[in-house]
């Protein structure tokens, strides 16, 4: 690969690992020496924990949507739908699930996605799957997972967030649901636009790289700051073991409660993941947070309310349902093994 | 000319139309923009990510904001 910019990215790339690197000690340093706060009061506790956790995640945040931009400047919802068409119902699930972690996609082209995939012959039991895995497995929340709870969470949840997609839609392609997709759907007759594939070559990559980077970084941040802030708030000040009985093992109704309050609430991983990392730390036990992160990550009621322009209300009803049926299983399926 | 800015309403597809009009403006370019908002005509297009960006009813982009240069460069091939 030959880059004109290749030593100014190596620089680049060399600074955040030592910024990464010394960013513990800088701030136990700024906070005992500079600030020279008492290291066992509560508060010094809070503050230590914004003034690091904050930049630790960005960084982590930077660096990964940096890098998933690069990879996903090799796939498009065109290259994805031409590997789906056809595609027999569990193979296609399976596949779909694993794409649509990489596809660019975004909540605002949900529907112009998904009449572009049944348009195009891609089965709806295979589609949902990926209209699944799209918004639920994404990297802003895979790094904040990876950040603040370690990468055994991470991969749990990319596990576990792939299971659901791909099962979720097997089960809606055995439903047979078809007839309450609405009609004018079928009816679409797209031009075939031969949008050529820009020859794109390796500067073009990082460029598209550094723009998910901005976009991403500029949407997010504020939540990343307010969700740290309140796990700060949480984590200095609520007793040890507050929430075991609200939300630990011994509640067994904790995972569907849980489920049912994540349900409609709107929130991006952003905000919710440092928020779910202090529960955790107060004694919320790691399947019913992790059946609450998916529930508000993965089904959203206003991207639900978008989809009713082309899917009639028992193929909704069906497609929440089922998805949070799969997330309660999963809860409680953690709650038991840990 | 006819430009036609193809979106259901997210940040990008205003975005995308403030690009164009800025283009076009600066460039005293004799163009009509358009704005296609109704799902189902959007669809006509083919297109899967939105903001679409269509030029004498040829889909020049999809899903990306182009730059400055990438859009004059189109609307002068016109």
């Amino acid at each position: 690969m030959k880059t004109k910019n290749a030593n100014i990215y190596l620089a680049a790339l060399i600074i955040w690992f030592l910024i990464y690197w010394f960013l513990e000690p800088g701030v136990n340093f700024f906070v005992c020496n500079i600030l020279g706060l008492d290291k066992t009061s509560h508060i010094t506790e809070t503050i230590r924990f914004f003034i690091y956790e904050v930049p630790k995640v960005l960084l982590l945040l930077v660096l990964i949507v940096f890098a998933v931009g690069i990879i996903r400047s090799y796939f498009s919802p065109e290259k994805t739908r031409k590997l789906l068409e056809g595609k027999s119902l569990f193979t296609g699930n399976v596949m779909a699930g694993l794409l649509g972690t990489v596809t660019p996609f975004c909540s605002c082209s949900a529907i112009p996605l998904f009449l572009g995939f049944i348009e195009a012959g891609v089965p709806l039991g295979v589609t949902f799957s990926f209209l699944i895995s799209a918004p639920m497995v994404n990297e802003v929340a895979l790094v904040l997972l990876f950040g603040l709870l370690g990468w055994q969470t991470a991969l749990l949840y990319l596990i576990t967030g792939l299971i659901i997609a791909i099962f979720s839609g097997y089960i809606i392609g055995k439903l047979k649901l078809e007839r309450y997709v609405e009609d004018w759907v079928y009816q679409i007759k797209a031009q075939n636009n031969n949008l050529e594939e820009a020859k794109i070559n390796f500067d073009d990559r990082i460029n598209f790289g550094l723009q998910a980077v901005k976009d991403i970084v500029s949407k997010v941040w504020i939540y990343i700051v307010i969700g740290i802030g309140v796990g700060a708030g949480i984590h200095g000040y609520v007793p040890q073991n507050f929430m075991a009985g609200l939300m630990g093992k011994s509640a067994w109704w904790s995972v569907p409660a849980a489920v049912l309050i994540g349900v409609p609430m709107y929130s991006n991983a952003a905000g919710i993941i440092p928020i779910v990392q202090a529960l955790l730390e107060k004694g919320a036990s790691l399947g019913t947070v992790l059946a609450f992160m998916m529930s508000v990550i993965g089904l959203s009621l206003p991207e639900t309310i978008i989809l009713k322009k082309v899917l009639k209300l028992p193929l909704i009803i069906a497609f929440v349902s089922i998805t949070a049926f799969g997330i309660i299983l999963v809860g409680f399926l953690f709650n038991l093994i840990y | 000319m006819v430009i036609k800015i193809l979106g259901t309403g997210c940040a990008r597809c205003k975005n995308l139309e403030q690009k164009v009009k800025e283009v076009v403006g600066s460039n005293n370019i004799s163009a009509e923009i358009e704005k296609v908002t109704e799902i189902a005509d959007i669809m006509k297009y083919g297109i899967m990510m939105t903001p679409g960006l269509v030029i004498n009813e040829v889909v020049k982009s999809s899903g990306t904001i182009p730059s400055d240069e990438q859009i004059l460069q189109w609307l002068k091939e016109n």
